[in-house]
């Protein structure tokens, strides 16, 4: 059996960790920290039996997820002191997010920037906040710059210049030239507060912008690290408040997600055995080749299927932006390249 | 992949692949003498690779791929397919090995007490270490010293001396040529050859040692020896270190005691020989 296929077995729990060959922990652990997830599966097989050298390296990737997700709270703290004092609100996102409300998909989840979202009406003044308390453009050239500010749905990140970390300031969760148009005034207005008081999208909209970020912006890069999130944070919602999907159902029409997060949702099923209403258990078939992407690596943690690789890199710029726009966009970015 | 071996450096266990022969020949030579556990699972991955396939025989250029890597880093001829493995296993342990506090440093242990060399490139860290290594001591690292947080003992990273430039003369002339690697000249880092570490400092290389000295050595200008503040030894020891800021507190914490119980000093020398000279006086007048 394929590495990737153990590793995501292990995580559904449908293979038992004692029962791998001493050799096939290579792959695994080569495809677990190809997709950013090594202290995820360290945390999921905390207390299986697992070869000595292999429990000493989870725990050490434990270890370092907890310092990590320790600094990047600090950060969302320090971003708090920036924006609170001049009146902006902001919810936090994705691993922040999850981190900050202790939810089951944060264990030793890796989080990479600190990922805000502010009221579109309040991105001016919280540029401005930021850079008076000791943020700066990273250095990018005036195209990047000028897309992201007139196309984006986020500000060019902005780095810390004494602290080296980014934050991404958003107005909304998807371009603004994509082809759905996410309510971002409604994720705002009914985001909740979570354990460390800190704001939080509501679970139905976390779990649509969590479908979203997989299925609708990237090209599925990270995507069984973006799967597995989804696929805990739907279940330990669901058990929470049963009306979970029906209310999930609702917010992705509301924000025009409703393919990507019935797609999120088969996947999860597929992949990492999730429990999914009846009314979402259909198969569609170009589910596979959503599959096919997903578990495209091979036993050196290598991306393999390059074809398939690009055409969902295509595919995220499809969506993203309309053709003529992706023509000038590409024709400018080729011409820069050359020069 | 088509061509891959394990290897055991210290606490870390590797898997090196490879689209070429000629890197894991090179690799087998240097290495054939450490101890090696088949059945451990390795800790991280390195993979040379040829950007597309036919660049495996026309112009052969490997790059440098595994668990971590340097975006846009440029690939390196397959005559140079030795450094570009070595690059790859530096990489994975400065950027991925969180069990103890990473040092850019060289070492050496006597009776169980250690002597750590930081510096930049072309300091000497190296050289000294790989000579001290060839006399009465073990050599523990040309390149990364391993702090446990827990203990604080220094733990060897004992893999292949990167000799470099003038370095390989003067090493040359003291060991058995069977402990050699293959000469690489003018590389991107300059003339390079391996030296493979003695017998006893690879069977001892899980055995820890108490930091006794620090040395921030100078190579150039007169002897000198200057005795340094802790503050400064740690704020030196930081910019070395790849992992302090991931570690957190507990690598505030493993730092923090190096400093205060190891005394430090910077030294000039104007050879090996005096570098030697200038090691033994602080080991005999100042090691803890």
């Amino acid at each position: 059996m394929s590495a990737v296929r153990t590793f995501v077995d292990l995580l559904a729990g449908r293979r038992e960790a004692a029962a791998l060959a001493p050799r096939d922990w290579d792959g695994v652990i080569g495809v677990a920290r190809s997709e950013a997830m090594l202290a995820t599966l360290a945390h999921r097989l905390e207390g299986a039996d697992l070869p000595p050298t292999v429990a000493a390296l989870f725990a050490d990737q434990r270890a370092a997820a907890a310092v990590a997700q320790r600094q990047a709270l600090w950060e969302a703290e320090m971003a708090r002191r920036a924006l609170s004092p001049v009146g902006i609100e902001f919810v936090l996102l994705k691993g922040a997010a999850y981190a900050a409300a202790k939810m089951a998909c944060a264990a030793g989840r890796q989080i990479g920037d600190l990922d805000i979202l502010v009221l579109a009406s309040d991105i001016r003044r919280a540029e401005n906040a930021l850079l008076n308390a000791g943020w700066e453009w990273v250095k990018s050239d005036p195209y990047d710059d000028f897309y992201y500010r007139e196309h984006m749905h986020e500000l060019p990140p902005l780095i810390h210049k004494s602290r080296d970390r980014m934050i991404d300031v958003h107005h909304t969760i998807l371009p603004r030239t994509h082809r759905i148009t996410p309510d971002a005034l409604a994720l705002v207005s009914d985001a909740v507060t979570s354990a460390d008081g800190f704001g939080v999208l509501n679970p139905a909209d976390m779990a649509c912008h969590c479908a979203a970020h997989m299925l609708a912006d990237g090209d599925l890069q990270g995507g069984l690290r973006n799967l597995w999130d989804f696929h805990l944070m739907t279940r330990d919602f669901a058990a929470a408040d049963p009306r979970l999907w029906e209310q999930l159902d609702m917010r992705a029409r509301l924000h025009g997600l409703r393919d990507a997060v019935q797609r999120a949702a088969r996947l999860s099923r597929d992949l990492y055995g999730a429990v999914v209403p009846a009314g979402w258990a259909g198969q569609e078939a170009s589910d596979r080749w959503f599959r096919q992407r997903l578990l495209a690596r091979d036993d050196w943690g290598r991306v393999v299927r390059p074809l398939l690789e690009q055409a969902f890199y295509i595919r995220s710029h499809w969506l993203r932006m309309p053709p003529t726009m992706l023509a000038q966009h590409l024709w400018t970015k080729w011409r820069k390249n050359r020069a | 992949m088509r061509h891959s071996i394990r290897i055991a450096v210290g606490p870390v266990q590797f898997r090196i692949g490879s689209d070429w022969a000629a890197p894991i020949a090179a690799l087998e030579h240097l290495y054939r003498g450490y101890p090696q556990d088949e059945t451990r699972p390795a800790d991280g991955t390195v993979r040379l690779f040829a950007a597309r396939p036919w660049r495996r025989w026309v112009r052969p250029s490997v790059h440098i791929g595994g668990d971590f890597v340097v975006p846009d880093a440029l690939p390196l001829p397959l005559s140079m397919g030795l450094l570009a493995a070595e690059m790859g296993m530096n990489l994975q342990v400065a950027l991925g090995w969180r069990r103890h506090m990473l040092l850019h440093a060289s070492a050496v242990a006597r009776g169980g007490r250690a002597l750590i060399m930081s510096g930049e490139s072309g300091s000497g860290k190296s050289t000294l270490a790989g000579l001290l290594g060839e006399g009465d001591w073990r050599l523990m690292g040309d390149e990364f010293t391993l702090i446990d947080p827990a203990s604080g003992d220094a733990l060897a990273f004992p893999r292949a001396v990167s000799l470099k430039n003038e370095a390989i003369a003067a090493v040359a002339a003291q060991v058995d040529a069977a402990r050699l690697g293959p000469l690489m000249a003018s590389t991107p880092k300059g003339d390079i050859r391996h030296l493979i570490p003695r017998a006893d400092a690879i069977a001892a290389m899980h055995e820890p040692a108490r930091p006794a000295l620090l040395l921030f050595p100078r190579f150039g200008g007169e002897a000198s020896i200057e005795p340094m503040g802790e503050g400064e030894a740690f704020v030196r020891l930081t910019e070395t270190s790849t992992n302090y800021v991931a570690l957190g507190e507990a690598g505030f914490a493993a730092l923090t005691r190096l400093v205060r119980e190891t005394p430090a000093f910077g030294v000039s020398y104007a050879d090996s020989a005096a570098g030697i000279a200038l090691v033994e006086q602080l080991w005999a007048e100042a090691a803890t």
